[in-house]
């Protein structure tokens, strides 16, 4: 065996995997238009990407921002502008941990139950069965998922930073004391436009990301139990690789 | 046999997975209004002549035809508007998980047709009372039983009043009852509803029940084709050895592998 060998075929691989998911991509877009048109479908699966994993979000939104709380004061304690804390708390929750925590906990909630989703309907010939009655999958069971977790995604990341926010002000202000005006106006100064827009930003391709991951992954599982399960953890594995790369780039763009 | 009584004809059909021959050179006929059973012994790819006629996958040479579309060269779109007149029981039934026993029956006019409410909701009905499960159109796919399961699926395919019906496997891991419940459907909804049937199968006693013609298919051809009655006393040893449910014989018993001694003899690994 030649590693450099099996390191190249490994290269040339993974670029035609990346080639067929941008194909597929390619074809939910040309597909998009007409789905659009069918709008019940995509609300349905809004409410299964978004309104179901809505518990976990806040909760971790909560958690995270009651540590950022925590965390920062102590930090800023040290420099003596605790008052800071809610612009630190806001620009961190807003810019980064929002968008990539929604992301991550998105592709392990509903980016985990689309694959599988859509995997299983593979093994149980319910795709075959839609393309016997003359309905394209893709057009009526894809891409609505698809564009469901696209719309999902960026209004969960909002809400997760909202209650992240609002888990901050209850350690910082409530708990260690920092005044509340300041905490308040503080932020208010100290978050741009620019810092949300860049949050938004984030989380939409996030989403895009996620969503696409997930449905490809579903879509061509093997049709077996093995199979299923592989697709479902390839799926979080990249989609969570994938995140945290896009997010060092998106980062750097916006600077 | 003329273009006019043949709704599918099949000609020299080759079909080849990674390079292992599944067909070579096979011909058949599915005549209009009758139903015709497609046998064989389990892996000779009775289900793979399915998806070559349904247009789920393209031959690698020879020609399909059905209904005057010839399945190598058909458009997309034309293949969608063939498929309407087609209607195909999968072998599990392959009911939407997500959608009651109604809404499985009617996703097709859903899908398709821009009908009223209320006369979606007579069709429907119509076609679970053919199947015998009015009473169940409120229940989820999960909560069926096999037998009941395959019947809805029965109901959604002719739900759109196909011209060709084709069964996958319609009897396996089914009781009795299910069993004579199907095989009476086949027979009824064929001759109501004037249509064409397909059964592929490998239940001898079933299909002799029901099938006006038999293709036994065996090694990529077709070994044998007749009445069931026919078939009872067809002068072939692999013919024989099918009906008759024999462990060995044309179709050996044993998978081919290396001679049996030398290799519980051998020290080496398992090849």
């Amino acid at each position: 065996m030649n590693p450099l060998k099996e390191l190249w075929e490994s290269l040339l691989e993974s670029v035609a995997g990346l080639g067929a998911v941008t194909a597929f991509l390619m074809r939910l877009i040309m597909h998009t238009p007409r789905t659009l048109l069918r709008f019940d479908l995509i609300v349905r699966q809004i409410f299964n990407s978004g309104a179901l994993s809505l518990v976990i979000i806040m909760l971790s939104g909560l958690f995270v921002g009651m540590v950022l709380g925590l965390q920062g004061f102590q930090l800023l304690e040290r420099f003596g502008s605790e008052e800071a804390l809610g612009t630190a708390a806001a620009i961190g929750l807003v810019k980064e941990l929002g968008p990539v925590v929604t992301a991550l906990l998105f592709a392990g909630r509903a980016g985990t139950a689309l694959a599988s989703e859509l995997g299983l309907m593979r093994a149980t010939d319910q795709l075959s069965a839609m393309e016997m009655m003359a309905v394209d999958p893709i057009q009526r069971v894809v891409v609505p998922r698809f564009i469901g977790g696209v719309i999902a995604m960026p209004l969960l990341a909002a809400i997760f930073s909202l209650i992240g926010i609002y888990g901050a002000q209850l350690v910082g202000v409530q708990i260690m004391g920092v005044d509340s005006g300041s905490f308040w106006s503080q932020m208010r100064a100290g978050v741009d436009l620019r810092d949300v827009n860049e949050g938004i930003v984030k989380s939409c391709i996030f989403g895009v990301a996620c969503s696409l991951i997930a449905v490809y992954e579903g879509y061509y599982a093997v049709p077996t139990a093995e199979g299923v399960g592989r697709a479902t953890t390839r799926t979080v594995v990249t989609s969570a690789v994938v995140v945290l790369f896009l997010d060092y780039l998106l980062t750097a763009a916006f600077l | 046999m003329n273009q006019n009584t043949s709704i599918v004809e099949i000609r020299n059909l080759d079909y080849a997975v990674r390079k292992r021959p599944i067909f070579s050179g096979l011909d058949l006929d599915i005549v209009r209004g009758r139903v015709t059973a497609i046998m064989g012994p389990s892996g000779t790819g009775k289900t793979t002549l399915l998806r070559l006629i349904t247009g789920q996958l393209t031959a690698d040479g020879g020609s399909i035809h059905v209904a005057g579309e010839d399945m190598r060269t058909v458009r997309r779109a034309d293949l969608y508007l063939l498929r309407r007149r087609m209607g195909m029981l999968f072998q599990n039934g392959a009911l939407l998980t997500d959608l009651s026993v109604f809404e499985n029956v009617a996703f097709p006019l859903r899908e398709h047709t821009r009908l009223p409410e209320r006369l979606i909701r007579d069709l429907v009905l119509t076609k679970l009372q053919a199947v015998g499960l009015r009473g169940a159109a409120e229940m989820m796919p999960a909560e069926l039983s096999g037998g009941m399961t395959r019947r809805v699926a029965l109901a959604r395919a002719i739900v759109m009043d196909p011209q060709i019906l084709i069964y996958d496997e319609p009897f396996v891991g089914l009781d009795p009852i299910s069993k004579g419940v199907i095989l009476r459907l086949i027979r009824r909804l064929n001759d109501a509803l004037d249509l064409t049937s397909i059964v592929v199968s490998h239940d001898v006693q079933e299909i002799s029940a029901v099938a006006d013609t038999v293709y036994l298919l065996s090694g990529g051809k077709v070994v044998a084709r007749g009445t069931p009655q026919e078939l009872q006393s067809y002068p072939s040893e692999i013919v024989r050895q099918f009906i008759g449910g024999l462990a060995d014989g044309p179709v050996p018993f044993h998978y081919p592998a290396p001679d049996y001694f030398s290799e519980l003899l051998s020290r080496g690994e398992v090849h």
